[in-house]
């Protein structure tokens, strides 16, 4: 009963690891342009990193038809778009604030952060 | 920050090998207008950058030996007759997949209620039960492949989500029930159980629930489609001479449209010839059509109803009227108020925290639980996973907002985003501007007592051309007082507005004067006896002003501007819901006293300066007040933007949509009762969805973990558990489509 109950431990530490600790690689785009497919329950990429002042246009291909991954909020830039489906969405950010800001669709089943970093120099 | 247009993007039939992808993107990179084509092998489609138009693109490709179409052209229809398309096309394969599932786990779970127990004792049983485990599978790759696929990619990304707990639940029952068939002796006598018919069962139940959510998605979102469906699809253009039926996305500015009796405008202009009525009701909510003749604006999606009209186009495509309210809309039914946060930071650590509870529960069960502890470990930690609905709690706020602000914009009411939409529901003080808010703020000259002179016509003459310099609606009124009377204006010079007093000017080497007794006072022009005069005016809900020339009093001129019809019964409506309704005026206090009493509101505040209003504002919600600001002019700007929701007040559809924070298009105060009450009843809708989300989830896990098997011996089915998952969202849906029901214009 101890083993079972250490593996039932484990498994918790290895939950709260694995969507809470882990840090997920970022894509790190110098271009000014980000293409995400929206596919399958997830953005990919989901983790994006760009640099402060970099002007960068998040281009979002929708294949997933479920109704979950029509809206994309990103609520610290006060951004709300409706994604086409089978088609591209273009969003154009300039300006962006230093920070994480995280895109979600309505029901935050899909989930993606967009890092903004200091440039360095 | 902004947004950019998207690409077109073509599918392309045909194309068999990669040495397709050279052809086609040559075929269109050399297309008129291409900046860039790349093609995407794997989907067979190439997105397009640049100005070209799609025909020529399909041309491009056609003539390279393959077939092209544009995926979501938009034009027209906004995109939408393909959503509805992919929609119907995604909900025939939710219904199918539900059949494939429920075609046997109902009669598997019939069995296990009439015929016997599920259990793996014998050889035979072995074999069957082998059988049913691989027809199970099937039914896991053909009906709910797309919970796995989901999963994997989400726990890829290190996210987790609906998907998730579907597929562990489900996947951890079949694996259970196959350890059980392929090694039965590993297991208790008891726990030898298998569990095929949960598995089918939840699959069906939840993609019947996904399929019953997409349809009533689909009637959340009917308000927009209204407004899209006001386009005009086609438009009569003269262009050299002829007629021609053309696009509406091939009108031009300035183009030259002919509109017949019955047909719809079809973009924003101005008439230049001819005379009809306009029925505009279905942008402003005012059922009386409105008189058009040349000069005068029409409006696109609105209906011709008598006469033909010419009109110039000067706003088209994305830029009409019409077109930006249907933006604004989108825009604002996808917002999120602040009641909905959170729900969304409970949803993004919900479903981690439901694997945990579901390990938890089955350490319990394996822990202190009687035998068959195994068996019920599994069902507790299946149950629980699959009870748990994220999805609830996250269609609780947006489905509201969708509903809500779509009612709102059937009623002519253009809410600006969630969070107006909140705070105009918890409005305790509502302000209102006097002139163009409760009154019509087109004022007439009533009276004009003389001091000196005995002829008005020359003291008229003057005061008109002093305030021909003004835009103020008072001094327009006078202005069009003496051109009525065919009164010729004179040359002024030196024109100033005095901010809150009045307007000074000289004229044939006079020096004008004209406004309050501030400005009398503060130029030393006697008012003496006048003074009484303009107060008994000012008690007859007249606006009374004094003229002087060169340092004398020469006249008081009077101007009312009447009540709008429906002012009294909205403010009514307003006081009725407990709102304080404030009136605030730049007249003196007599006036303002006496178009109060007339319009039903006990408090005002009189003499304010344009730069006060809002510190009017400020002092209100100093006392505690949630207050609402409505106003019509430039002049309001700094109270609406004070105010906690600030209501711009359009005449007809002339609006100013990115000004406030809710928009009036119709002049009537009825559309702030409806803004208001639409407001009240979608947060009453999102806090019953939310209550249900967080009730179902809260009181639903700890029952599936076996909470109650100590008081009662229950311990929850894990089918019961997918058809509750799958019916709480439906639910959600449901309520917030209940609004749909909802009557804002009870007057």
């Amino acid at each position: 009963m101890m083993m079972i109950n250490i593996v039932g431990l484990a498994v918790i530490a290895l939950i709260i690891w694995w969507f809470w600790l882990y840090k997920p690689e970022q894509t790190i785009t110098d271009s000014n342009e980000v293409l995400i497919e929206v596919k399958n329950g997830v953005y990919s990429p989901a983790a994006i990193q760009v640099n402060a002042n970099q002007s960068v246009t998040l281009k979002f291909l929708r294949k997933d038809e479920s109704p979950c991954s029509e809206i994309l909020l990103i609520p610290t830039l006060d951004i709300s778009e409706q994604l086409k489906l089978n088609g591209v969405t273009q969003i154009h950010l300039s300006s962006i604030p230093q920070g994480e800001h995280v895109f979600h669709c309505q029901m935050q089943m899909y989930r993606g952060v967009l890092t903004v970093v200091k440039e360095e120099s | 920050m902004g947004k950019t247009a998207s690409e077109q993007q073509l599918i392309i039939e045909g194309a068999g090998c990669a040495s397709c992808v050279g052809k086609i993107e040559t075929a269109l990179k050399n297309t008129h207008g291409v900046d860039r084509a790349e093609m995407n092998f794997a989907d067979r489609t190439v997105l397009v950058s640049g100005t070209a138009e799609t025909e020529a693109l399909i041309t491009a490709v056609e003539s390279a030996g393959y077939n092209a179409k544009a995926l979501n052209d938009s034009h027209g229809s906004d995109g939408l007759d393909e959503k509805d398309a992919a929609d119907w096309a995604y909900y025939k394969k939710l219904i199918r997949d539900t059949v494939i599932a429920l075609s046997l786990g109902v009669p598997l779970m019939i069995y296990s209620v009439l015929i016997g127990e599920m259990t793996v004792e014998t050889t035979t049983q072995r074999i069957v039960w082998l059988l049913v485990g691989l027809l199970t599978l099937g039914v896991m790759y053909f009906s709910g492949r797309h919970f796995f696929v989901g999963a994997w990619n989400s726990l890829k990304n290190h996210s987790a989500n609906m998907d998730t707990l579907i597929a562990l639940g489900t996947g951890t029952a079949w694996v259970y029930s196959m350890l059980v068939v392929f090694i039965p002796d590993v297991f208790p006598l008891m726990a030898r159980h298998v569990y095929f018919e949960a598995t089918a069962m939840i699959i069906g139940l939840i993609d019947l629930g996904l399929a019953l959510e997409l349809k009533a998605r689909g009637k959340t979102s009917e308000a927009i489609k209204r407004l899209i469906g006001l386009q005009a699809k086609t438009a009569t253009v003269l262009r050299d001479n002829k007629e021609v039926h053309i696009a509406i996305d091939q009108v031009l500015l300035n183009d030259v449209i002919k509109v017949r009796p019955g047909e719809k405008v079809p973009v924003d202009g101005v008439v230049i010839e001819g005379h009809t009525s306009i029925d505009e009701s279905m942008l402003t909510g005012e059922p009386m059509p409105v008189e058009k003749a040349q000069d005068d604006e029409v409006v696109a999606g609105t209906l011709n109803k008598s006469g033909m009209i010419l009109f110039k186009a000067t706003r088209v495509g994305k830029d009409t009227a019409l077109a930006q309210i249907i933006s604004m809309v989108k825009r604002a039914q996808n917002s999120k108020p602040p009641i909905g946060r959170l729900a969304d930071v409970i949803s993004s650590y919900f479903v981690p925290v439901v694997m945990i509870i579901s390990v938890l529960s089955a350490l319990a069960w394996l822990n202190f639980g009687p035998e068959p502890a195994l068996a019920f470990a599994i069902v507790s930690a299946t149950t629980v996973l699959i009870i748990a609905c994220p999805c609830a709690l996250g269609l609780a706020t947006p489905m509201s907002v969708m509903v809500g602000v779509g009612k709102a914009a059937e009623a002519g009411v253009l809410i600006r985003n969630g969070e107006a939409l909140q705070t105009a529901s918890k409005i305790t003080a509502m302000v209102l501007d006097k002139t163009g808010t409760i009154t019509e703020g087109t004022p007439k000259v009533t009276d004009i007592i003389l001091a000196n002179a005995s002829d008005e016509k020359p003291v008229l003459q003057l005061a008109a051309s002093l305030e021909s310099g003004s835009e103020h609606p008072l001094a327009m009124a006078i202005v069009e007082s003496a051109l009525d009377q065919d009164v010729e204006l004179l040359k002024i010079e030196g024109f100033n507005a005095i901010t809150g007093m009045g307007v000074e000017a000289s004229c044939e080497g006079k020096a004008l004067l004209f406004g309050n007794s501030k400005l009398m006072a503060k130029s030393e022009v006697g008012i003496g006896e006048y003074a009484e005069k303009a107060q008994t005016l000012a008690k007859e809900a007249k606006t009374p002003m004094y003229f002087a020339v060169d340092g004398q009093l020469a006249a008081i001129i009077a101007v009312a501007d009447p009540i709008k019809s429906d002012s009294v019964s909205a403010i009514k409506r307003l006081q009725a819901n407990g709102t304080r309704v404030i009136m605030l005026t730049g007249d003196n206090k007599e006036t303002a006293a006496a178009v109060a009493n007339k319009a039903g509101i006990s408090e005002f505040f009189a003499d304010v300066l344009p730069e006060e209003k809002a510190n009017k504002v400020q002092e209100l919600q100093e006392q505690g007040e949630v207050v609402g600001m409505t106003g019509d002019g430039i002049n309001d700007a700094p109270a609406l933007a004070l105010a906690d929701v600030g209501f711009a007040i359009g005449t007809g559809t002339d609006v100013a949509i990115e000004s406030a924070d809710i928009t009036l298009m119709r002049g009537s105060l009825h559309g702030l009762a409806d803004a208001i009450a639409v407001s009240k009843a979608t947060l009453r809708n999102i806090k019953q969805n939310l209550f249900g989300a967080f009730v179902y989830n809260v009181a639903g896990i700890p029952f599936a973990a076996g909470a109650l098997y100590p008081f009662f011996g229950v311990l929850l089915s894990p089918v019961i558990a997918g058809a509750a998952m799958a019916f709480s969202s439906l639910t959600v849906v449901s309520n917030a489509n209940r609004l749909r029901l909802f009557k804002a214009k009870d007057h």
